[in-house]
């Protein structure tokens, strides 16, 4: 017992790779984790970006902006561009941001709610206040809907109060002089109240001041499908960079140990030819594997697959290739298969979940998405979530083809240049 | 007429020098065998002629066309040491794929992969997946996938390691075959009795450079010399004083064991052995085995390489 005790610690002791899979992966994917994951308290994290329309051109309206503003967890535009310059947005424009992916929602404040609002309080009955919003985007929509809420309670209460005094002398008589003048006199501190920033609570729901409709300006008649969509590319993705790595690896280290890999140089192919071979099958089985995968999400789950066929066929191709130039990448740089599935798999965790394969990026902190685009899954996942959440056209695909090409031929180039090791000594 | 030829050949690892001056031909349809301790440079030899590893000086000729050591000449057949093979692929599989990346197509692809599993004798097996076949068999195949695109030259390294006596002489026909037809073949390998009995010349290589090349006589007669090893087994133990006199009419005699085993080196064994039988019959003993030795290739390397262990 105690020798065998003895040959196994020795063992550990010798070997670098079980040591670094035993104590300090654990400690790596903590940290990648807690970053992720843990953040999300944060007053740094998870800002929702909206736009905000302003149709009615009021006091109410204009508090009601001023109020958005000052909450910390939303960031509030209210032009074209989100620094603050260019036109000022009306509906069309604010729909096309949503539309577009650049803000999860859109405030328009309606002509007549600081009408109604002054004239009837606590009562409402103005025209209700519209959040154009991404449904698939479930979270954003309902925490805008919240703050809303609170702001249209905490940043005009005088204004509230003027309308509710005006309904209770609708309803139950005038006030008299000495009334009157008490109420006038409470007016401007609760306005100063509100300017302040509220710190008043929302109240129940019941008696809210303004009605708020929520639109769905993807016009998506299938809510469920488009989040099967985000985790079919997810996923996928995921899974794709796995087989990449375990393909490549058996395309060239197995060959290489086997000893097929000598033989194949020493024919008319050459290590180009040869590398260029393998990615091209590994970019095919890449493209197979995620078309069952989305084909499995479509009978099983209703994923809109075949409405999407052209933007998912491009998407596919672009990113199982890439895919397979990564995996031909880390199984050049790889002494064995051990080394290989060891330090893929840190990388292939690692980058899904920072871009997006295991928690959506959009519910990050700023600081960790743009970290995410750093990553391949982030670019693919993006074009994936165009295609069947935004309903883009191949040509709006671009950014993101783009940079997967990209980064095909700076896999494929480095891979090249690795591979030279097998060539000749 | 040298098909192949090594000059000065020198590459160094760090501070280890793999090849320190190797020089060597391979002449038209001969097989030849390389022969070397562990470490000796065989391995990087072979290696800096199939271009996979660029020589630091020397140079290599092949059909009088000196060797850019970057690509493998197409006039080479590679038979590596380990099985090169695709165990998914069925036997005709494999042969179909390695003649297709060597340029082999349709009826011409077709021909030499049955000529292939012909000359190996898996014509009956050759759907067969190779991850069920015996060792031997694969060994075959190994060396059918080297020799499919007519090659001219082929380099096999250790190509019988780990197949039984059977395969072993299979393989050993095939290569004779080959360098009937015109091939030179060139092969490393351990199996000192095999180089002997199959290879017409051997090239003995140690610390880089080659130490002695030639026909079995010709290195007998560089190395250890044509003496034979007579060894004699008698019916009963020799006295001491009949023991002396068999030593005096021998050159290097001995008696081992128990007195019934004597060995004796003889020059001219014709003309030596026959008084000491007669010796031996005077003493009043039978002769119940004889066996006489010529120097094998054996001794030659151990006298040429020494008997230290190598690394």
């Amino acid at each position: 017992m105690r020798t065998l005790m003895w040959v196994g610690w020795t063992n550990l002791r010798r070997d670098r790779v079980a040591q670094a899979l035993t104590f300090l992966l654990p400690i790596v994917f903590f940290s990648i984790f807690a970053s992720v994951f843990g953040g999300q308290g944060d007053a740094a994290t998870a800002r929702i970006r909206i736009a905000v329309v302003d149709e009615d051109h009021s006091e109410v309206s204009a508090r009601l902006i001023e109020g958005l503003r000052t909450e910390k967890s939303l960031r509030t535009q209210t032009t074209a561009d989100a620094s603050g310059s260019g036109a000022v947005l009306d509906r069309a424009a604010a729909e096309r941001l949503v539309r577009d992916g650049d803000v999860p929602v859109a405030v328009v404040i309606p002509a007549g709610l600081g009408a109604a609002f002054s004239t009837n309080g606590f009562a409402g009955g103005g025209p209700p206040v519209q959040l154009l919003s991404d449904v698939s985007d479930r979270i954003a929509p309902q925490m805008v809907l919240g703050l809303l809420q609170k702001v249209a309670m905490t940043a005009a209460p005088d204004l509230l109060m003027q309308g509710g005094m005006r309904q209770f002398e609708k309803y139950a008589g005038a006030m008299t002089p000495q009334q009157k003048t008490a109420v006038d006199q409470w007016l401007p501190q609760l306005k100063a109240q509100g300017q302040a920033g509220g710190g008043g609570s929302a109240p129940a729901s019941g008696a809210m001041p303004i009605t708020v409709d929520v639109v769905d300006v993807m016009r998506t008649d299938n809510r469920r499908g488009s989040l099967i969509s985000f985790y079919a590319a997810g996923i996928g993705v995921m899974f794709l960079l796995f087989s990449s790595v375990a393909g490549a690896g058996g395309a060239l280290l197995d060959e290489a140990e086997t000893g097929t890999l000598e033989r194949l140089l020493s024919t008319n192919t050459g290590m180009t030819g040869v590398l260029v071979g393998k990615w091209i099958l590994l970019a095919l089985i890449g493209c197979l594997q995620l078309t069952v995968m989305f084909l499995w999400g479509r009978v099983a789950f209703g994923l809109p697959l075949f409405s999407h066929l052209p933007g998912f066929g491009v998407m596919t191709l672009f990113t199982a290739a890439a895919a397979a130039a990564l995996g031909l990448v880390l199984a050049s740089l790889a002494k064995s298969r051990a080394q290989l599935s060891g330090f893929s798999t840190i990388l292939i965790l690692t980058m899904s979940a920072l871009g997006g394969s295991m928690f959506p990026r959009f519910l990050m902190s700023e600081g960790m998405q743009k970290v995410g685009l750093l990553t391949f899954n982030a670019w693919a996942l993006d074009g994936y979530l165009k295609v069947f959440w935004r309903h883009a056209a191949i040509w709006q695909l671009w950014p993101q083809l783009l940079v997967l090409t990209a980064l095909t031929g700076v896999f494929l180039s480095l891979a090249r240049l690795l591979a030279r090791r097998w060539e000749a000594a | 007429m040298n098909v192949l030829s090594v000059r000065d050949a020198r590459k160094r690892f760090g501070n280890v020098a793999a090849l320190n001056g190797a020089t060597f031909e391979l002449r038209h349809g001969e097989l030849l065998a390389l022969l070397g301790p562990n470490g000796a440079g065989k391995t990087t030899l072979i290696r800096a002629i199939t271009g996979r590893v660029r020589l630091d000086g020397g140079e290599i000729q092949l059909f009088d066309r000196v060797l850019d050591g970057r690509r493998t000449a197409p006039e080479l057949g590679i038979v590596p040491q380990e099985i090169a093979l695709y165990p998914l692929l069925t036997a005709r599989e494999n042969l179909e794929a390695f003649g297709g990346l060597h340029g082999l197509t349709g009826k011409d692809l077709a021909q030499r992969v049955d000529w292939a599993l012909e000359g190996i004798g898996l014509l009956d097996r050759a759907t067969d997946l190779v991850k069920q076949f015996s060792g031997g068999m694969r060994r075959r195949l190994n060396i059918a996938c080297g020799v499919l695109h007519r090659p001219r030259v082929v380099l096999l390294d250790e190509p019988t390691v780990g197949v039984d006596p059977q395969s072993r002489d299979r393989i050993y026909d095939m290569l004779a075959e080959l360098a009937q037809s015109g091939v030179s073949l060139l092969l490393t390998t351990h199996h000192l009795e095999e180089a002997e009995a199959r290879c017409s010349r051997t090239v003995i290589i140690d610390h880089g450079k080659v130490i002695a090349a030639g026909t079995m006589s010709e290195l007998v007669d560089q190395t250890v010399g044509r003496f034979r090893l007579v060894t004699l087994r008698l019916d009963a133990p020799l006295d001491g004083e009949t023991a002396f006199k068999v030593a005096g009419r021998t050159n290097g005699s001995g008696v081992d064991g128990d007195g019934r085993v004597l060995k004796a080196r003889m020059q001219d064994v014709a003309s030596e052995l026959p008084p000491l039988l007669d010796c031996i019959r005077t003493a009043g003993r039978a002769v119940d085995d004889v066996e006489v030795r010529g120097p094998s290739l054996q001794s030659v390397f151990i006298h040429l390489t020494g008997r230290e262990l190598r690394e």
